[in-house]
């Protein structure tokens, strides 16, 4: 961890990271300037496109993955049959498994333009072969969609657990007050699983600009680089792979810091609006 | 209790819906194998949808054939079985004496543990770390650096601190030492959430590639499966697979068929485990939810 420091410096491979030079404003000498790289960022445009990209496959997620599992949740809750629900269980957990090139495999045979079931069901119904993984636009809706296939199952064990926490006698004294399944769901789970909700979306937002690697890496290809490039495969491609390891480092600290700091502003807020927070 | 109409009709859309949500978890898998199974015409012709259509095994033959994948899938099942059990011992060594009240630095410890699930020092410097520890292209720069999961620690602290003190107390009164204890009574009782923190780990060690594409790109006879999958998957010609592999391989891009089959030979380990492990692993998940 202490090798963050060449964020930095001029950071030399040979040199090390402890021999190698502060940063300086030119290569050949010049001024101490230990943001130098940080600098060079923010005037960046390719830097701005990834962070933006990051930003918002980040809030797509949370805005239409986040509701996915308490939804199933609730529906599983309220499953008449115990087998039922365990086939559903099970079944429903197994995508969280699959690793991303295993689920980019499956994507690519299941929208190959020309012979994917996508494409022969569309075109049953009159619609031309479309490209969803080569097409920008498609290309975000279907990293969203595959994210929420992937994880919406396992999301729900955690809700699942919350709700087996409720006091049934909660649900008695509302059946007594004349509630039906909705006037349950909506004024004794719901309000049962508050705290988790809460907990969960501190998280999430303290991943605002956190992203995987696997996800978009195993996604992306070059035609839809433009929305598909974020800040981890960028400071692979910038850093592993072009050698900028002075660069790359310093965006990646920029990331870990406003994943920290987003990280206590929301546990702050929520604190501050009487929920339980992280810590 | 005896249900109402209305009721009775919620209950069927209930099972309708979560039925629709099963069919498609599993729908783009069954998909999957029946093109792995169908003739590589019935594909082009736009034949294949749940079932296959002229059934033949080439692909996965033709697979299997590629020395190169299944030596792969081999040595990752080897590197599984490694780092699932070094990462358990280590996992159970970190939780274990982090539940003894008398540690000293005990909260400065666990502070500094759960720093490192928020606070990541990021790609570079872990991969400058690696090179100056000189584990660049060799194969413990996929067991080391993710040997321990802070998460499945919590985990396991969270079910250690719920044995019974007076387990450990009678048993230190018998003269066990701590070693003894954990060995004779907090492992057998925590049997069901270590079996669930190794199918998190074996799974994680199966499905895992970034770290060979950062820290093995001069080694590829250690390339894990996955690796190799993504080259099959995204048609890497020849010449860019020679390059990663420092070989002179030469084979064709891959037919949708052989790169169905070659997607379900990856999954199948994970396929055949995880209905054995499944029943335990929901009420590890959660034990780590009750205490963060």
């Amino acid at each position: 961890m202490t090798n963050i420091i060449i964020a930095f410096k001029d950071y030399n491979i040979f040199r090390g990271v402890w021999s190698s030079p502060w940063a300086q404003s030119s290569p050949t000498g010049g001024e101490t300037n230990v943001f130098k790289w940080f600098i060079q960022a923010f005037t960046n445009k390719d830097f701005y496109i990834v962070l933006r990209n990051t930003i918002m496959l980040n809030v797509l997620d949370l805005v239409l993955g986040f509701p996915m599992p308490i939804i199933i949740a609730i529906l599983l809750n309220e499953v008449p049959s115990k087998m039922y629900k365990k086939f559903t269980q099970t079944v429903i957990y197994l995508p969280h498994f699959l690793s991303w090139i295993i689920i980019s495999g499956i994507a690519v045979q299941l929208f190959a333009p020309s012979s994917g079931i996508v494409n022969i069901a569309l075109g049953k119904i009159g619609i031309p072969p479309i490209d969803f993984l080569m097409e920008k636009k498609l290309w975000v809706g279907t990293y969203v969609g595959l994210g929420i296939w992937k994880e919406m199952g396992w999301g729900t064990i955690i809700y699942l657990a919350a709700i087996t926490g409720i006091n049934p006698e909660i649900y008695e004294a509302a059946e007594v007050d004349g509630a039906g399944r909705w006037g349950k769901i909506w004024h004794v789970t719901l309000p049962g699983i508050r705290a988790t909700i809460v907990i969960l979306l501190i998280m999430n937002l303290g991943r605002i600009l956190g992203i995987e690697f696997d996800r978009p890496y195993t996604l992306a290809n070059t035609t839809v680089m433009d929305v598909a490039d974020v800040i981890s495969t960028f400071v692979y491609r910038v850093g592993i792979r072009s050698n900028q390891f002075s660069y790359s480092a310093a965006i990646g600290l920029f990331q870990s810091v406003v994943c920290v700091f987003f990280l206590i502003a929301a546990n702050t807020i929520a604190r501050k609006s009487g929920e339980r927070g992280v810590w | 209790m005896i249900k109402s109409k209305s009721h009775k009709i919620g209950d069927f859309i209930i099972v309708l819906v979560l039925f629709a949500v099963v069919l498609i978890c599993v729908m783009p898998m069954v998909n999957l194998l029946a093109r792995s199974l169908s003739s590589p015409q019935a594909i082009v012709n736009r034949e294949v949808g749940f079932l296959p259509v002229g059934v033949t095994v080439d692909s996965y033959r033709y697979v299997f054939k590629d020395p190169a994948f299944s030596r792969s899938m081999i040595w990752t099942a080897i590197l599984t079985v490694i780092c699932t059990l070094f990462s358990l011992a280590i996992t159970i060594l970190c939780a274990f004496p982090l539940t003894y009240d008398n540690l000293k630095g005990k909260n400065l410890i666990n502070t500094l543990i759960i720093f490192t699930m928020y606070f990541s020092a990021g790609t570079i410097p872990n991969y400058i770390l690696m090179k100056d520890l000189g584990l660049l292209n060799s194969p413990l720069a996929l067991i080391l650096p993710n040997c321990l999961s802070v998460f499945n620690m919590i985990i396991l602290r969270s079910f250690f601190y719920g044995v019974p003190d007076s387990l450990r107390e009678s048993a230190e009164l018998d003269g066990a030492n701590p070693f003894v204890v954990l060995v004779r009574i907090y492992l057998p009782l925590s049997a069901p959430v270590l079996a669930t923190l190794a199918l998190f780990y074996a799974v994680g060690r199966w499905n895992g590639f970034s770290d060979a594409l950062l820290y093995l790109t001069g080694a590829p006879q250690y390339h894990p499966i996955q690796l190799k999958l993504y080259n099959i998957i995204n048609n890497l010609s020849s010449l860019e697979i020679a390059i990663q592999e420092g070989g002179s391989s030469s084979t064709p891009a891959a037919s949708d068929g052989m790169k169905a089959a070659a997607v379900m030979f990856a999954t199948a380990p994970i396929l055949v485990i995880y209905p054995w492990l499944q029943r335990y692993f929901i009420h590890g998940v959660t034990l780590g939810a009750v205490k963060g």
